[in-house]
């Protein structure tokens, strides 16, 4: 033939050049410091610390660790919570969606959802306390009934079971994977599957459970393992509804390590190793549970049986779901009465008086905790957004898609415990004199917001339409423009929308924020979970209602901004068929 | 200009091309119509020549503008239009800025490009037209707003992707006849696929059966005449 081959270009080049910046910086930014933080506290897990002159090998951490009194409580305690939250979460999320599907457009449980979802989990974790404990408004409501004449002496909140914490999990846990459910089922098409199987003479239920579900599961696995590493590992959560003495595992070594006691290192490091491992089997659990169910369910197929109704099932899933929505509700709602009460004596719902003193006095400390909170959330959004963007842009200039290891290693910061790595990578970060500067601090930010950010931006910019871009060049637009006046505009709706989920996630930080900010980085996060043990609900009203508010005004932004700039144009709105 | 292809020819990954080898002349103000059935590469063939093949494709061949090779350049670098069956408006901007879009960079001053864009929306039948969502236009506006910023943009060559495909049939005759007519004033060499026959009837230029490489009811242009 004699003429050259070009399979590349020099615009594909420059993709090349710019993909494997953006992989090196996400390697080196979030998978060398998570393994190095990992390392630092394996050696201290094994006895090796030099700083506090600790040089052998040996398994005396452990031996303390087994000695430090409720470990064996915390570590049942953990397993409960975890599996307890995880499995009724994914329960509820699947019968709400089976019972719901249909009725309720993409759009208005979109709407319904971003609330409970931007809402930090500290935030409705005191909320929840409100409402629950026994001073809280569901007493209170019931109180005339019942005919109590003060508090009844019932530990609903902080109860040695954990059931207020498996609570509060579920509050935050269902509607995110109901959004995680939702966005898989529009990948599948579950009318005409519904219809093919209740043809075929199978009830509604039954049909999702046979027909749907086994599509949707391999869509929603890694978010499950996403909420099942999370519900083991919670600290925040755990500090404000969960059992206090002995606490959950992730608790107890934060008080460990945050002992004066530096002896405790060791053994916690040890705990943190335990923690890991409780994680890494629980997924090794999970996996194994998907594997006997697909052969159960193939066998329960094969048999043919239509019996079965599933549908007080569905119902009862729905009614539930509906009162941990309603909880959640009423706990923001009462972050905002407190913060507004004054005198509210028992069993009245409404207080007798209300001010604005705590909201007047920003001097007594939200002011620095909410400005701490912005800079951070802002600095920590905008850094992952950038990368994010560079991210897919160099897919798209390279013209591949992405490897399924970089997929994973996207999901990695939100699958590892936080505690296994924070207390490592602070010795680290102390030896390189960063520990509690701003920069640690928006850095572990970003490990975290980074994931959410590229999740949110992922599927809206591979969905944008490849005509347009070509479009752009056929005119003459090189790459620059294409970017900057063809696709971050018409992708203005989920830049944004990723934006309000970058803050919301930063907003949310606490053990980041708390072991990279070495304790002296106030946020409203760390001081709400601070405040939340002290009796002052007012004040502890005012930081947690700002906590919440921060995240949904974002929302609202993003809400806001595009309706007003697309106002105008059809095609972009929301609803549109892009 | 005239746009010549060479022994152009577009694999997977060292599979075997997607079609044999293709030699072509397009001459200025000729329409060339490629035919065949979908999924045999037609619409490849024009990424190729355009400059906007998927990664893992490779072309062979050369592909020149009178005597300059332009198969290395990129897209933007090559100044060859491209006009797709739904016509792609930018849906974040006004009819008239996405004309502004495509308006060459050697019309200057604001004043003088509003009057250009304005100019084209006249001769497209658009006037009044420019603030308007796009979403809100017919398929026929749209199909000639799309035109309309293609040729702003001056193209030394243009590729069509069934640009006709979606349009119903009344509208089907009018808009190709507005396309080539505009194609033909312009003298710009033209390379049309398409799988219906009265497409490469009204082109009037050669074509070529993918399939075969058996060149289809060929007929002299007209463009000699202008």
């Amino acid at each position: 033939m004699g003429t050259a081959l070009h399979p590349v270009n020099a615009a594909a080049k420059d993709g090349r050049l710019l993909r494997a910046a953006v992989l090196v910086t996400v390697a080196a930014g979030l998978v060398l410091p998570i393994a190095a933080g990992f390392l630092q506290t394996a050696r201290a897990g094994v006895g090796v610390m030099p700083a506090i002159g600790a040089a052998d090998v040996s398994l005396a951490p452990f031996v303390a660790l087994l000695d430090i009194p409720g470990f064996s409580t915390a570590l049942r305690l953990t397993l409960l919570t975890g599996f307890g939250a995880t499995a009724l979460s994914v329960m509820l999320a699947v019968g709400v969606c089976a019972a719901m599907h249909g009725r309720m457009s993409p759009r208005d449980s979109g709407r319904l959802l971003t609330p409970f979802l931007a809402a930090p989990h500290a935030a409705m974790a005191i909320g929840l306390a409100f409402l629950l404990s026994p001073s809280g408004w569901i007493a209170r409501a019931l109180a005339p009934l019942a005919g109590w004449d003060r508090p009844p002496m019932v530990a609903t909140v902080n109860d040695p079971a954990g059931l207020a914490l498996i609570f509060g999990l579920m509050v935050k846990e269902v509607p995110f994977l109901l959004l995680v459910i939702l966005s898989a089922l529009s990948q599948i098409p579950v009318r005409r599957h519904l219809a093919a199987g209740r043809s075929l003479g199978y009830g509604r239920g039954i049909v999702w459970i046979k027909v749907i579900m086994p599509q949707v599961w391999p869509l929603i696995r890694l978010p499950v393992m996403v909420v099942l590493a999370y519900s083991l590992s919670v600290v925040d959560m755990a500090l404000i509804l969960g059992p206090s003495n002995p606490p959950t595992l992730a608790v107890l070594l934060l008080r460990l390590f945050s002992s004066p006691d530096i002896g405790l290192m060791m053994p916690a490091s040890a705990g943190a190793l335990v923690q890991a491992a409780l994680v890494a089997m629980a997924f090794g659990l999970l996996l194994a549970l998907d594997r006997a169910g697909r052969a159960i369910g193939r066998w329960w197929v094969r048999r043919g049986g239509r019996g079965l109704s599933a549908e007080p099932g569905l119902w009862i899933a729905t009614a539930l779901s509906g009162i941990l929505f309603a909880a959640g509700a009423l706990a923001m709602l009462s972050l905002l009465v407190w913060s507004l009460a004054w005198r509210w004596p028992w069993p009245g719902l409404a207080p007798e008086s209300w001010s604005l003193n705590t909201w007047t006095t920003p001097g007594s400390g939200w002011a620095g905790a909410l400005g701490n909170t912005l800079i951070l959330a802002a600095a920590a959004t905008a850094l992952c957004l950038v990368l994010a963007i560079a991210w897919l842009e160099g897919e798209d200039r390279a013209r591949r898609g992405r490897a399924g290891w970089a997929e994973a290693l996207i999901y990695l910061p939100l699958l590892v415990p936080q505690i296994g790595f924070l207390f490592g990578l602070n010795v680290l970060f102390l030896r390189l004199g960063l520990s509690g500067s701003y920069l640690a601090v928006i850095w572990a930010h970003a490990l975290f917001v980074f994931p959410y950010v590229m999740i949110a931006l992922s599927d809206p910019w591979r969905a944008l339409d490849r005509q347009l871009p070509r479009a752009a060049a056929s005119l003459g637009a090189g790459p620059w423009r294409r970017l900057f006046a063809v696709k971050l505009p018409i992708l203005l709706t989920p830049l944004l929308t990723a934006t309000a989920i970058g803050v919301s996630v930063s907003v949310a930080q606490y053990l980041p924020t708390l072991f990279m900010g070495a304790g002296r980085v106030a946020t409203l996060t760390t001081e709400a979970v601070t405040l939340s043990s002290s009796s002052d609900r007012r004040i502890t009203g005012v930081y947690a209602t700002l906590q919440a508010g921060l995240p949904f005004a974002v929302y609202g932004a993003a809400f806001l901004i595009p309706a007003l700039l697309h106002r105008n144009r059809r095609d972009l709105l929301p609803g549109a068929a892009a | 200009m005239t746009l010549h292809l060479d022994a152009v020819a577009v694999a997977h990954r060292g599979a075997e091309p997607l079609f044999p080898p293709i030699t072509m002349i397009v001459r200025p103000g000729e329409i060339a119509t490629v035919m065949g059935p979908s999924g045999i590469g037609k619409s490849t063939l024009l990424d190729a020549i355009g400059g906007h093949l998927a990664h893992g494709f490779s072309m062979s061949g050369s592909v020149r503008l009178d005597e300059a090779d332009i198969a290395q350049l990129p897209a933007e670098a090559r100044r060859v239009g491209l006009m797709f069956q739904d016509a792609a408006l930018f849906p974040h901007l006004s009819v008239g800025d996405n004309l502004a879009f495509g308006l060459s960079r050697s019309v200057r001053g604001r004043a003088a490009r509003r009057l250009a864009v304005e100019a084209a929306l006249d001769r497209a039948g658009l006037s009044g037209l420019h603030d308007r969502d796009p979403a809100t236009l017919s398929g026929g506006q749209r199909s000639r707003a799309a035109l309309m910023r293609t040729l702003l943009a001056e193209p030394r060559a243009l590729l069509l992707d069934e640009p006709f495909s979606r349009l119903d049939a009344a509208l089907r005759a009018e808009m190709r006849a507005f396309t080539f007519e505009h194609i033909r004033d312009r003298r710009i060499p033209a390379l049309m696929v398409t799988h219906d026959p009265e497409d490469a009837e009204a082109a009037g230029g050669p074509a070529l059966d993918l399939t075969s490489l058996t060149p289809v009811s060929y007929r002299n242009c007209p463009v000699s005449k202008s």
